[in-house]
């Protein structure tokens, strides 16, 4: 696949991150020039990835997550979001609405936001060796470009 | 994460300001737990103003705070809800179960 530009980032799962990785995402994608509400939903997706991998992947350590963002030609934002913490044994329960282990502290709406706010999203997972979560948004062309 | 909240009568109201997401989610929770337990208000209201960003963390908030409300027979009522958090509750569906109303910024 071809790109136009990409960055990657890797952070510990420490929960002050949230706000650093999709700001860092929002800033990296700002040269595509999203309208506002493009860039609250890349924002939101990425929060969501990135608190699963703090609250999920990682429930008692502190592990490393890995994030890239590539901008490839036709506007589209890809973004890989990776730890290898203690995986998913079942994608497609924990991508069901309202399904969550995390207790009353969470929603169970991670994956479905994900969902509804990106383009596409694939999870791959594999029990104690960790999640990488595939996300792309196509944004509009606006004037000029 | 910044916090007021002040009683008129039978009514609470809670303002929340900048991003909540999981980092602060559970410090609102119980912050707002504890004003309701205070004060055991008819209504609750939750004001997004100046909320900035919000995440799947705010809807367990709300829906943490909606539990609190319903155990005193009490009502929950969101205002001046931006563009980005309401499109995180109409995604969810939640928007359906509690009363909401956009707010213009």
């Amino acid at each position: 696949m071809k790109f136009e530009n990409y960055m990657i980032l890797e952070f510990p799962s420490k929960s002050t991150n949230e706000a650093f990785a999709r700001s860092a995402v929002a800033c990296f994608a700002a040269q595509l020039d999203p309208t506002m509400e493009e860039l609250g939903d890349i924002r939101t997706a990425v929060s969501e990835a990135v608190t699963n991998c703090i609250v999920h992947a990682y429930p008692d350590t502190i592990g490393t997550i890995l994030l890239r963002a590539r901008i490839l030609k036709d506007h589209v934002l890809d973004i890989v979001i990776k730890d290898k913490g203690v995986g998913i044994p079942d994608v497609e329960q924990a991508r069901r609405p309202m399904f969550t282990t995390g207790g009353a502290d969470r929603s169970g709406m991670g994956f479905t936001i994900m969902e509804s706010f990106m383009t596409s999203v694939e999870i791959s997972s594999e029990p104690g060796k960790g999640t990488t979560v595939h996300m792309r948004r196509r944004l509009q062309r606006r004037g000029g470009q | 994460m910044n916090f007021t909240s002040f009683v008129q009568g039978s009514q609470l109201t809670v303002a929340l300001t900048g991003e909540i997401d999981h980092h602060c989610a559970r410090d609102y929770m119980q912050r707002i737990a504890a004003k309701i337990d205070a004060y055991t208000p008819k209504v609750c209201v939750l004001d997004f103003r100046e909320v900035s960003f919000m995440d799947s963390s705010g809807i367990a908030v709300v829906i943490n705070a909606q539990r609190r409300m319903a155990q005193i027979e009490g009502q929950l009522r969101l205002e001046h809800i931006g563009p980005q958090p309401m499109k995180v509750f109409s995604a969810s569906g939640i928007d359906r179960i509690i009363k909401m109303e956009e707010g213009v910024k």
